[in-house]
């Protein structure tokens, strides 16, 4: 650092050196920011983090601001979205930041999710990395559906009774657990008041304390790579990684270009296409919810769609709950499940870059198939994918200890 | 190698969106198309003066206020007032209707929905057909192909004229193969659906008042986050400089 020079400069020197005894300030920046290296050839996957940050940083500000115009009641929650919409001034822009965002905010983690499948992000020693990742997809996952019944429209209420019904077809304790969340006999105003609740503070609350546990197991071991090999283990004589580049300036600098191209595309939609033909705001949603009259066609949001299908690919409904809470459970496990020495696509051989493509098609299909009317055809294709889906978890655990591999490289590749 | 990741997914969306399309259509007919431009003021004030003069005395349109009308059509507040509003209300009040939803229940079998959002739940399209495709049966009484059964007559009937339905019969059912104008209205075919289109032009403004000024703002909101992304891609290009 040059010598300061104005009086301004010497002024905050002095109150650094007062704070840093008091606070570690310096110590931390230097620890996770700028004495923290990073691997140098983080590719396209590698922006996707940050900007789940961003975005969650993007739904508690727009969350706050909705939260003082919206009503959590039955009688006025309906009335007063539509209050937001049309008298509170920019309402529409806080609302549609918030609606867009939840979805936008699954598209970044499935993305992000998928890199860790490419790259082995979750394999040792980053296992506790990848599950308080899906501790936060749960988390994120009651966060999205309990805000969804928050505009109490049609779809609001059905959605809510088809999933909490779900829960009814656990045996014994199943009809009194439900009654016990809706905190009523059918879904009501107690239940839109506790949904509230939840939403706007336990599960933030929760979401926010996961994230860090995220990224302090994350800064532990240092981010894995496209290359998938240990840049640690290859440092030069001050025992700073040779592969490794310093995480600021270098990646806070490149992740505003990432936040700046995901403004784009994000504003695009919020601007033009807010509704996403139906697929980010439901057309049934703008209708009051209605005890008495169900919409023809219930479905759940997009992004829930491929564990609905799931459930519906199974005639028995407890088997069905079974196989969609499973198909959930089991992405705990994938650490464990790849036994591959060698942890990139890269280095993988073709066996897996097959397997993972048709992992991928069926995720995508059934999601595609949970929000259809459910033709018979298109039962007995939910049935395929969703064993497609399966088959992926079984096959890697028994094909990846002797699936062929590459020779892997010394240093990282670009 | 990243880029082949890149597009083989981006093509695996693409190949599976386009696919086999999932989502059939509703039931009833097939829709035609409104063609609606929000923007086209003219056609939402000349919609307004439609909607008031036929669908506001049984339906509602409680979340739109009167002056919020006057804002974004350009129309003086005054001018509102005498041709838009023939309840006894104030400017700023919203478009609601005498008639309590308990009597419209047992006069009219099932009250009529409020329209402030029916053009978000069902969509332009939807309520261009339905308006078009009103039709007298043998028992003289109206129906729709949109919505088999409705309960609403044909309020502007007198401007479409009476349409009676040509049946056929296919594997065994008869239904409503198409509609012929059996006695021509105040306007022609071309003009109601004129009229038609722009009262769909307003119901789509009143779904949602601020979709003319989001767009208008959308523009300038990309514009600025374009060169912000070339200025944050050029500072990014100078730091990595440096280790590429």
């Amino acid at each position: 650092m040059a010598k300061p020079v104005s009086s301004l400069a010497r002024g905050a020197d002095s109150f650094m050196v007062w704070l840093d005894k008091r606070l570690p300030v310096t110590a931390f920046w230097k620890a996770t920011m700028t004495g923290y290296s990073a691997p140098k050839n983080f590719n396209f996957w590698y922006y996707l983090g940050s900007l789940a940050l961003f975005v969650l940083v993007l739904q508690i500000l727009s969350g706050i601001f909705l939260t003082m115009h919206y009503k959590p009641s039955a009688a006025e929650a309906f009335a007063s979205v539509e209050y937001i919409m049309r008298d509170v001034e920019w309402g529409w822009f806080i609302r549609y930041l918030h609606s867009t965002g939840a979805s936008f905010f699954f598209i970044v983690v499935y993305l992000h999710m998928f890199r860790s499948l490419l790259y082995g992000s979750h394999r040792a020693p980053r296992e506790l990395v990848w599950v308080f990742g899906m501790l936060i997809y749960l988390a994120l996952m009651a966060e999205a559906f309990m805000g969804y019944v928050l505009p109490w429209g049609q779809m609001s209420y059905w959605g809510a009774q088809v999933i909490i019904n779900l829960f009814g077809a656990i045996p014994t304790i199943g009809e009194p657990l439900t009654e016990w969340i809706r905190g009523d006999y059918f879904i009501s105003d107690a239940t839109l008041n506790r949904f509230f609740a939840l939403h706007v503070i336990a599960l933030p609350l929760a979401i926010f304390g996961l994230v860090l546990m995220h990224l302090v197991a994350l800064r532990e071991n240092g981010s894995n790579n496209p290359d998938g090999i240990e840049i640690k283990e290859n440092k030069d004589e001050n025992g700073v990684p040779v592969d490794g580049v310093p995480f600021h300036p270098y990646y806070t600098i490149k992740d505003i270009f990432g936040v700046a191209m995901f403004l784009l595309l994000f504003t695009f939609v919020l601007f033009f296409w807010p509704e996403a033909g139906g697929l980010f705001l439901e057309h049934d949603n703008f209708v009051p919810a209605n005890p008495l009259v169900t919409p023809e066609h219930i479905k759940p949001v997009w992004y829930f769609t491929p564990y609905y299908a799931i459930l519906k690919a199974v005639p028995d409904k407890l088997m069905g709950v079974i196989l969609m809470g499973l198909s959930v459970v089991v992405l705990f496990f994938l650490p464990w499940l790849d036994r591959s020495p060698v942890k990139s696509i890269r280095y993988k051989g073709l066996w897996y870059k097959v397997m993972l493509g048709l992992f991928a098609i069926a995720f995508i299909r059934l999601g595609m198939l949970g929000m259809a009317e459910g033709t018979p055809a298109q039962t007995i294709e939910m049935r395929v994918w969703t064993l497609v889906y399966f088959g992926f978890f079984v096959l890697l655990y028994f094909v990846s200890p002797r699936g062929k591999t590459k020779p892997l490289p010394e240093r990282l590749t670009h | 190698m990243n880029n082949r990741i890149v597009s083989a997914f981006i093509g695996l969306v693409v190949l599976l969106a386009s696919s086999g399309s999932v989502f059939g259509a509703g039931g009833g007919t097939t829709l035609q198309h409104a063609n609606v431009n929000i923007r086209d003021t003219a056609a939402i004030q000349r919609g307004a003066q439609l909607f008031v003069n036929y669908c506001l005395s049984c339906h509602s349109a409680s979340y739109m206020r009167y002056n919020r009308l006057a804002e974004d059509l350009d129309l003086d507040e005054d001018l509102v007032m005498d041709n838009l509003v023939f309840a006894d209300v104030k400017i700023g009040e919203t478009m609601d209707i005498a008639m309590r939803p308990e009597d419209a229940e047992s006069w009219l079998g099932k009250a009529p929905p409020d329209l402030s959002l029916i053009s978000r739940s069902r969509g332009a399209d939807w309520l261009y057909t339905y308006m078009l495709t009103f039709y007298q049966d043998e028992a003289g009484g109206w129906n729709n192909l949109a919505l088999p059964n409705a309960s609403m007559p044909h309020v502007m009937w007198q401007k479409q004229g009476i349409q009676k339905p040509v049946y056929a019969t296919h594997d065994g059912v008869e239904t409503v193969d198409h509609l012929t104008l059996a006695e021509p209205g105040l306007q022609s075919p071309e003009e109601y659906e004129d009229s038609i289109r722009d009262l769909v032009t307003f119901l789509e403004y009143l779904g949602e008042p601020a979709k003319i000024k989001r767009k208008n703002i959308g523009v300038w909101v990309l514009l600025f986050l374009a060169l912000f992304a070339l200025i944050a891609y050029a500072l990014k290009a100078e730091y990595w400089r440096d280790v590429h």
